[in-house]
């Protein structure tokens, strides 16, 4: 196709030069559209626009502000267990409570927070606009999937508020300890738990459908799959493997609702509590460990391959130069993706396999490193002699790229079984996943809220108080989670509601993990300057001006920004490249949008896309 | 897209480079709603795999011995226990109801309102005794003794796989069972052929429709016959 294009600008320049009168092709042509316009729902009230809205926009905004609330949730947990390691004089917390907080803090940031936002969130504003398309395919599923998520949402926070409180089980919830007498709220807690995330399968099933449909089946003229930018690439992937691994989550959570209400024993072997024998029998722990992973390893990737995407995108633009091996990166992300369906009893190694399991599983997750650093050459390669602009987006992205390559040098360590079985439940693996699917996420999403801000408000948000954020956000985050690897080498275990002094565990821990908390509070409050930020912004923030950070990619490109509903006015946009023209010789400007027509900008060498 | 231009398609394996490289939609002239529901039907597959490799798993690993499927699920009949009697007659009317399912496809497609809406309402019915005879399995079971947690028979995983199992399926067919009533009238009031935009979407009903949830009912009646060989069978 786009040899085509260039064959037909060649023919143009001749025909100027010759100024002979053949007739030329029309340079500018794209496939005919090959589907009506769509058939929109028209909101006619305020309920109807703001709250049960069928906009993907709103939507998205929607599945973020409440994944970001409900976050924020999980942050001031993790304050509280902070202030709690680091003097447990103080007694602020419990035993049990330290429990219930390490749980609701890792399901809440996992699934509620970077699932939803990432998918749900930067899912429903970037894929309509992104391809191109007015809405969603199917905007009334769209809006179930939303209300789905709010009511999983306030079943998870009603488990806070029941006689015996949330469920202590750790966020893998592993039976028999998560429903059995002894863990925090092993009979109401671990129930509303195992509901809200049953009701979140089910609402993000219709979302994900919409995601996936839209993606393939309503992208503009001349918008081909090789031409998305990296962001859809990264948000398509990761829904697919969501709507591919959600169904081990639910089908475990199902199994152990019935073991806990009515007695099935699943997952439950012959037990004895408190002196007396219980009725279960029979049943096998270690099927949950399966399902739950089999879930598990592919959700790091629904949260870490929408981040890839992103910071792609980011990175790009903000260094003004073309994506690095796009095809690559494309491939990359559908190869881990691949991938992440078949390593996920690396989780399990200490759970007693059989040892050619261990080495089955140890080597695909090496062999997923393959494709991770093909991306992090990339964008290193991206910015290469790139004129890179060090804006709020760019340093987020270029704090990712740093956290992420720790993140997963730590884990070509613990995806070794002979490495792993010393390491297993230390602090070395809290810094660890934290890194990867914690830091290294959340870099990106910052950057990406910074980013597209302006998108969703018409107005940016303030330069200072960003960088602030940043540095504070940056730095902090490494004295946190650096003094983490080496207490968990010196064999400081995690999930230990305090740590006293012994002759087992190192004085220097102790005074490391006040320093820790320290950092961690102030690492907070810089999140009480970006949520200021983002507040005050909507109103004070400098006006934008159209297309602000002069990006390529489709969802800058619409008539009004922000956008209205229907995005693209009188007719949905044609496509005439990939998103990454940037800085190309012979240009006028340093970027060509993906629908400025090849008749606007003879002369200019672009790439075959 | 037309149907002329769907012709002017490369066909067979040169489809999949020259669907997946072109523009607009990567299914060619597939509406929006069918793709859908085959990804859907998808990642029900994964669902249904999880709860039968649970069972093989459930199965292979308790320390008391499974109870034997040809003596619990056979039926008295003239004072003699015939093996899977019940089974194979349900499993006849599910499979049967998929042919009703896709002369309606067929009818809808054609225009024939009449026989359409019919064959869906008959469907209908094969899908609810269907469920009914399940019912009576399930009564039948309670009544010996067979409960989720425990059973006379032998290892209490059985109960526990097979209430849980069939009641999965049991479900999706009266989810099914409830569509189909709904579509029957829908076709006989005569929506799909004036275009009557939905109640809760507000989006244009379309005879495609009835294709959609003929693709799922099959769905269904497929997975049955992976439930029936793996209880009943083995």
């Amino acid at each position: 196709m786009s040899d085509e294009y260039e064959h037909k600008i060649e023919a143009k320049s001749d025909y100027v030069s010759d100024a002979s009168s053949v007739s030329t092709p029309d340079i500018d042509a794209v496939p005919e559209s090959e589907l009506p316009d769509q058939d929109l729902y028209h909101s006619h009230s305020w309920w109807t626009t703001y709250v049960f809205s069928q906009d993907a926009k709103y939507i998205g905004i929607q599945y973020a502000l409440t994944a970001i609330g409900t976050g924020l949730l999980g942050l001031v947990l993790s304050w509280i267990m902070r202030i709690q390691l680091a003097f447990p004089g103080l007694g602020w917390l419990e035993p049990a409570a330290y429990y219930q907080f390490v749980t609701m803090h890792g399901m809440i940031m996992v699934i509620y927070l970077l699932t939803a936002l990432f998918l749900g969130g930067f899912g429903n504003l970037l894929i309509p606009l992104m391809c191109g398309s007015r809405d969603m395919a199917f905007p009334y599923v769209n809006m179930l999937s939303y209300w789905a998520f709010v009511v999983a949402v306030l079943v998870l926070l009603a488990s806070f508020f029941v006689p015996g409180g949330p469920t202590g089980a750790g966020w893998t919830l592993y039976p028999p300890q998560a429903i059995t007498a002894g863990t925090p709220g092993s009979d109401m807690g671990i129930i509303l738990m195992l509901i809200s995330l049953i009701l979140f399968v089910a609402g993000f099933t219709m979302g994900g459908l919409n995601y996936i449909i839209t993606v393939l089946q309503l992208r503009a003229r001349g918008m081909t799959l090789m031409r998305l930018p990296l962001t859809i690439w990264g948000i398509f992937t990761a829904t697919v493997l969501a709507m591919l691994a959600f169904p081990a989550l639910l089908v475990g959570c199902l199994m152990m609702t019935l073991d806990s209400l009515i007695g099935t024993s699943f997952f439950m072997p012959a037990m004895v509590s408190l002196g007396e024998k219980l009725s279960y029998d029979g049943g096998s722990p270690i099927l949950f460990q399966h399902l739950f992973w089999f879930f598990g390893h592919p959700e790091v990737y629904i949260v870490a391959l929408p981040a890839f995407g992103i910071v792609s995108d980011l990175l790009s633009v903000h260094a003004r130069k073309t994506i690095f091996g796009y095809r690559m990166m494309v491939w990359a992300i559908v190869g881990i993706g691949a991938l992440s369906f078949f390593v996920w009893a690396h989780h399990m190694y200490v759970s007693g396999m059989n040892p050619w399991f261990g080495f089955f599983f140890a080597t695909t997750t090496l062999i997923i490193a393959v494709p991770t650093a093909i991306k992090v050459y990339n964008w290193i390669l991206t910015l290469w002699k790139g004129n890179i602009q060090l804006s709020l987006p760019m340093l987020f992205s270029l704090a990712f790229i740093v956290t992420f390559l720790n993140g997963g040098l730590t884990g070509l360590f613990l995806g070794n079984v002979t490495v792993d079985v010393p390491l297993s439940d230390t602090y070395f693996v809290v810094a660890h996943f934290h890194m990867v699917m914690g830091i290294a996420p959340i870099l990106v999403v910052f950057g990406a809220i910074y980013h597209w801000y302006p998108l969703i408000t018409g107005r940016m948000m303030d330069e200072t108080l960003g960088k602030i954020h940043f540095w504070i956000t940056f730095v902090g985050s490494y004295a946190i989670y650096f003094p983490m690897h080496y207490q968990g080498f010196v064999g400081v275990p995690r999930r230990y509601f305090e740590i006293y002094d012994s002759p087992y565990i190192e004085t220097s821990t102790l005074l490391l993990n006040q320093f820790i908390t320290i950092a961690a509070l102030i690492v907070g409050a810089a999140q009480l300057v970006f949520l200021y930020n983002l507040i005050t912004s909507v109103r004070l923030g400098k006006k934008a001006e159209k297309n602000p950070w002069k990006a390529n990619s489709l969802e800058w490109q619409t008539p009004q920004m922000p956008p209205e509903h229907g995005n693209w006015g009188k007719e949905t946009p044609k496509v005439y490249r990939w998103a990454y023209d940037f800085s190309v010789p012979g240009a006028k400007e340093d970027y060509i949008p993906q629908n400025q027509p090849p008749s606007e900008i003879i002369g200019a060498k672009v790439e075959k896309t | 897209m037309s149907d002329s231009s769907l012709e002017n398609l490369p066909k067979g394996w040169k489809s999949i480079p020259s669907d997946l490289g072109s523009d607009q939609t990567a299914f060619k002239g597939v509406q929006w709603g069918k793709s859908m529901m085959w990804i859907f039907l998808l990642s029900d597959t994964f669902i249904f795999s999880c709860f039968l490799i649970s069972y093989m798993k459930g199965r292979a690993s308790t320390v008391v011995e499974w109870p034997n499927p040809s003596e619990v699920f056979a039926l008295d009949f003239m004072g003699v226990p015939v093996p899977l009697l019940l089974i194979a007659i349900m499993t006849f009317v599910l499979i049967t109801s998929s042919g009703t399912m896709a002369l309606a496809v067929k009818y809808g497609y054609e225009r024939n309102k009449k026989m359409c809406g019919w064959f869906i309402l008959l469907t209908a019915i094969g899908g609810l005794t269907f469920v009914g005879m399940q019912a009576f399995e399930w009564s039948k079971l309670i009544h010996e003794g067979v409960r989720p947690w425990e059973n006379p028979f032998g290892a209490g995983q059985f109960g526990s796989f097979f209430f849980m199992i069939t009641g999965f399926h049991g479900t999706h067919v009266s989810i099914g069972v409830i569509f189909l009533f709904i579509f029957s009238r829908k076709v006989f009031r005569g929506d799909f052929d004036t275009g009557k935009r939905g109640y809760f979407t507000t989006m244009k009903s379309d005879y495609v429709a009835i294709e959609i949830l003929g693709l799922y009912w099959h769905f269904v009646d497929l997975v049955w016959v992976f439930i029936f060989a793996f209880f009943y069978l083995w």
